[in-house]
């Protein structure tokens, strides 16, 4: 049985189709695979039972011969995105108990398309992290350990329930959402493939708001053909956010060609930081060497403002989150703590409710748009903004993608950098970039590090250009042939 | 930038949250790291360039004026932490009293 | 320049207003819930008005259209681009624990307001500017004892904003700026005007000074809900500003309520705390650009505004300016007056409508659209006037009668029999009998008391049950009194 928990998203649609097995065998399966994943803290929330009756569900269309496009498949959701009649917490003990009367728009679509849902996994609280240790429901372990050595690694963040979900094979996929780099830096730390589509691309309508202008739902993946599959079902204008982007949703799986001849592939010279570990090093000049071998021409481009990326972004999400979780006040939902009055109800509730990043991050927020700080933090930060947005259109104009390392390192051990709030935020430095500019990237697995810890490797395409990113994706994929598989797989002896 | 503890007590204010002096003291302590980072962003030179209005790349859609929504007062109230039975059942939600 | 005399000498008061006034549209500014008034609690809410997780904003363009026909119907800039702004701060009646608002970018600049003083005279006062903001829920402090009950259904309404520049010297100029700001929002259709049911508020900032110093320290009275209230607290505020700084004191400055009961401002006990309102522009919007093409056609299709219709009315239909004023306070009311004046004797309508029917509609607590006698038909009573049918004083029988029954005029004279007796013969054989009656003061008439004339008009009347021309019976009893 475990097989069919080792199957890629594709694989499994089309085994459901060739009737190789039911969608009922496909989602058992995946539901002890789930019980069995219970070491690494990864799902808040197991969902056995829906997942049974959706899987019936489905196995009665594919019979009819009425089959969606992920008809019957298992996914793991992250808590951010509200499920309804199924706990959502954003990973937060302030949102105990929150069982939302709607569903978003992103999720909807994949009930819409037959997905089937196994549960709703771990998150740093509120997106807000990069190691999903700040978790009110603890932190979660990275499937991989190192070679010879048996501490608890961190899986990346905050979309770390779900890259840990995916690499262990206690789901076929799962959904991430992407602020900062939630979706590929975790990707990368956990061997798999992670998405971060054009902002706009994906509804924002019924995830739980971090930061309005960066925040991105996206597909997390085993393979990037997986990825596109997913991302068909995901995308689409939502006339419920006004910032959902009124275009097209191309045929993303018709993007795989693997043909990637004659195209420019930018390498932003501003990447290679001072005391960039060598192995990272290695690896992008391997990927650089992979595109020229198929047909690509690197070219080195300049995103000048790169190492302002990391506090600008450390302005402008905290800021529009300080903002968007006023809303946390125990009056309509979530936990209370009562008060004398209104103001102690608030202070008290919030104060226990939130974790310390989320406190730390809200002040600063706080701090910045405040009065005589707004100028000289947030209005600044806007402008350099523009300026990275404006860099990142310079490039494209000598280039069809880039290609750069996703992370800086490996994971990290639980516990590493807990104390250092800047080490930790300088885990984003590739990623950050991306989401200021509202650009699509993904993270594949390229390689391994020293200790034997994926790496990825990240392609940054034009606004709406998945298609090119997807499809520089592929060719990475393809010639990496990462087939490392790590430590812990759900239900492997 | 260094805070003092008093600026963070009044931030936290502002942001509704309950700070402890101990917190006080240890967040004036981190919250001031964070900020000198975030500071070297004076070094950009920003002198004629327009803040960034959305990286959303199109004009802010209209819609029409029809009621479509509401009429869901049992939703909405079904999360409420407010313990209040007899203002849930009159379909309110309950806060502690505001003297105005 | 109108100053208030204090004990050491005259101030001038210096005012200026910001108005809420409530969109009239079908549904919320950023969401589809219904905007009526007086539903069940909660009843008129979406998750988003409720600020649930992952709830988002959508611009309602019907609410942006009503705030660009306000703007130019103040003669404003409309700003083709505006954005709109997040004002955070916390309360009960604010789920999102942020408003959206305009902050430095309103969608309407600076205008004008010309206001209407009892004197007859106008004044231009001038308006900042005019933006679209959410309304909030409504906080019951009076359902329970240790509670609170929050109503969210007026969180989220479409609110327009207007302020005024402190271009206002008195609590009267003050009042005929608000009543005239209401009748434009009114016959624009933007703001029905309902003090009474909150969907028009004003704060009023006051402050005083000596004539020729730089502005004093201004207090706000926050949400005054009458034209009265309005002048009221403003003059009870003026009065007491000047008494504490004639006392050598100084004014703090701070918000303040209105208590319509005691006739006096209070301090709001609330905590007095600096509102850091830690404005920027909401990133689940984008900035609203509109379309001048569009913004022209709202322009042409304006309906003609009280001060033009005024204006019109004086010099189309000769009436004295408080006369025109009175029938253009309400556009219902200019309609009617006119379509009662087409093809009559202006005067004579305007004298009937502003005089019976608006006294009646008064009595009655309706109005004008209200009102049991329609406009044909009251021009058709004046009609049976005009034409000598009736006199003006069975006229007024015959109106009492059609409030009534709201029955036509002409069906009412045939029925009573109320036709003006104009044969003169019939009059003078009336006159005859009553002279013949009353010989004594035929003789007094005679010897010099004119007076008595009204005396035998009165007992003609009288003898034809009303119904005798009156001007026909003074002409003939004056010929044969006179021998």
């Amino acid at each position: 049985m475990s097989s069919l928990t080792e199957l890629g998203l594709a694989e499994a649609r089309d085994g459901l189709l060739a009737k190789k097995f039911s969608a009922r065998e496909l989602a058992e399966a995946h539901v002890k695979a789930v019980e069995a994943s219970r070491s690494l803290n990864a799902y808040l929330v197991e969902t056995p039972e829906k997942a049974r009756a959706m899987a019936a569900a489905s196995d009665e269309r594919i019979a009819r011969g009425e089959a969606r496009p992920l008809e019957g498949l298992p996914l793991a959701i992250k808590d951010l995105f509200c499920t309804e009649g199924v706990q959502t917490t954003a990973g937060s003990k302030i949102l105990k108990g929150f069982k939302p009367p709607y569903e978003s728009t992103v999720t909807a679509h994949l009930w819409r398309d037959g997905a089937v849902m196994l549960g709703k996994v771990n998150m740093d609280e509120f997106a807000m992290g990069s190691s999903n240790a700040t978790c009110a429901h603890g932190h979660v372990e990275n499937p991989w350990r190192r070679r010879g050595d048996n501490r608890p690694l961190v899986p990346g963040g905050s979309s770390g329930g779900s890259a840990a979900a995916v690499a262990a094979r206690a789901a076929l996929a799962a959904t991430g959402t992407d602020t900062g780099g939630s979706i590929r830096q975790p990707a990368s730390f956990c061997g798999i493939v992670g998405l971060k589509p054009t902002y706009g691309r994906c509804s924002r309508w019924g995830i739980v708001a971090f930061a309005s202008s960066l925040d991105q739902a996206g597909p997390m993946t085993r393979s990037v053909k997986d990825a596109a599959l997913m991302l068909q079902s995901m995308a689409g204008h939502d006339p419920k956010d006004s910032t959902s982007a009124d275009v097209p949703v191309p045929d993303f799986e018709k993007a795989l060609t693997g043909d990637i001849r004659g195209m420019k592939i930018g390498i932003p010279r501003e990447y290679r930081l001072d005391g960039m570990p060598a192995e990272i090093e290695a690896l992008w000049q391997r990927g650089i060497d992979w595109i020229e071998a198929a047909g690509a021409t690197p070219v080195e481009v300049s995103l000048t403002l790169t190492k302002y990326a990391l506090p600008v972004y450390y302005i402008i999400a905290p800021a529009e989150a300080s903002s968007n979780l006023a809303r946390y006040d125990g009056v309509r939902f979530g936990m209370r703590v009562n008060g004398e009055t209104l103001d102690d109800m608030y202070e008290a509730t919030r104060a226990e409710g939130f974790g310390p990043e989320v406190r730390r991050r809200i002040l600063i927020g706080t701090y910045v748009l405040s009065a005589g700080y707004y100028d000289a933090y947030y209005l600044k930060a806007q402008k350099v903004r523009a300026l990275i947005a404006k860099d990142f259109d310079d490039a494209f104009q000598h280039c069809d993608a880039l290609l750069t390392p996703t992370t800086p390192s490996a994971a990290f051990a639980i516990g590493d950098k807990a104390d250092d709030p800047i080490a930790m935020y300088l885990n984003d430095v590739f990623t950050v970039t991306v989401n200021l500019a509202g650009l699509p990237g993904i993270s594949v697995p390229a390689g391994l590090s020293g200790d034997g810890l994926p790496l990825g490797l990240q392609v940054i395409g034009r606004a709406f250009d998945e298609e090119t990113v997807l499809r520089v994706g592929g060719v990475i994929e393809q010639a990496a042939q990462f087939k490392a598989k790590p430590q812990f797989i759900a239900g492997a002896m | 930038m260094a805070l003092d503890k008093a600026t963070v007590a009044r931030i936290a204010a502002l942001a509704r949250i309950r700070v402890t002096e101990e917190e006080q003291t240890r967040l004036a302590g981190e919250l001031s790291q964070i900020l000198t980072w975030i500071e070297q962003l004076g070094e950009v030179d920003t002198s004629g360039v327009e803040p960034m209005a959305s990286v959303a790349h199109q004009k802010l859609p209209l819609r029409d004026d029809k009621v479509t929504d509401g009429g869901i007062r049992d939703k909405l109230l079904a999360n409420t932490p407010s313990n209040n039975p007899t203002a849930t059942s009159r379909g309110f939600f309950a806060v502690p009293k505001v003297v105005e | 320049m109108s100053l208030m005399k204090g004990a050491t000498g005259e101030w001038e008061v210096v005012i200026g207003i910001e108005t809420h006034a409530q969109v009239v549209s079908n549904a919320k500014l950023f969401s589809g819930a219904a905007t009526a008034f007086g539903a069940e609690p909660n009843t008129q809410v979406s998750l988003v008005d409720a600020a649930f997780p992952g709830m988002l904003p959508v611009i309602n363009k019907h609410c942006v259209e009503q705030a660009v026909k306000t703007g130019l119907g103040l003669a404003a800039e409309i700003n083709l681009v505006s954005v709109f702004d997040r004002k955070n701060y916390f309360y009960a009646d604010l789920p999102a624990g942020y408003q959206i608002s305009q902050y430095t970018r309103p969608v309407v600049g600076k205008g004008t307001l010309t206001i209407d003083l009892p004197d007859g005279s106008t004044r231009d006062v001038g308006i900042t500017r005019l933006h679209l903001e959410q309304d909030a829920g409504k906080s019951l402090h009076d359902q329970h004892a240790t509670q609170t009950y929050v109503d969210l259904n007026r969180a989220g309404v479409a609110l327009m904003e207007i302020v005024s520049e402190p271009d206002l010297r008195s609590a009267e100029e003050a009042g005929a700026y608000v009543k005239k700001l209401r009748s434009i929002l009114r016959y624009l259709g933007t703001c029905d005007g309902n003090m009474e049911e909150g969907s028009l508020r004003c704060d009023c900032n006051v402050s005083v000074r000596k004539p020729g110093a730089p502005y004093g320290t201004r207090c706000e009275i926050k949400n005054v809900n009458s034209i009265r209230f309005v002048m009221q607290a403003i003059e009870y505020e003026a009065r007491r500003q000047i008494e504490v700084l004639e006392a050598g004191g100084t004014i703090r400055q701070e918000t303040r309520l209105f208590d319509a009961g005691r006739g006096v401002t209070r301090p709001m006990r609330s905590k007095e705390e600096a509102h850091d309102y830690r404005y920027f522009p909401d990133p689940d919007l984008l900035p609203l650009e509109l379309d001048a093409a569009w913004v022209e056609g709202i322009k042409r299709g304006l309906p003609e505004l009280p001060d033009a219709k005024k204006a019109r009315f004086v010099s189309h239909y000769k009436l004295s300016a408080y006369e025109a004023g009175v029938l253009a306070d309400e556009q219902a009311s200019a309609d009617y007056f006119e379509a009662v004046a087409k093809g009559r004797d202006a005067k004579l309508a305007a004298n009937w409508v502003m005089g019976d029917l608006f006294g009646a509609l008064n009595k009655r607590g309706v109005d004008i659209a209200g009102s049991p006698v329609k406009a044909g038909d009251l021009g058709a009573l004046l009609d049976l006037i005009s034409d000598n049918t009736i006199s003006g004083r069975i006229a007024k029988d015959v109106f009492a009668e059609m409030l009534e029954t709201g029955k036509q005029p002409g069906a009412i004279v045939e029925a009573k029999g109320l036709r003006q007796v104009t044969d003169t013969g019939a009059i003078e054989a009336a006159i005859d009998a009553v002279l013949a009656k009353e010989q004594d003061k035929v003789a007094e008439y005679r010897s010099g008391k004119d007076k008595l004339l009204g005396f035998f008009v009165g007992q003609v009347m009288k003898a034809t049950q009303g119904k005798a021309n009156p001007g026909l019976v003074n002409e003939l009893l004056k010929k044969k009194l006179s021998g």
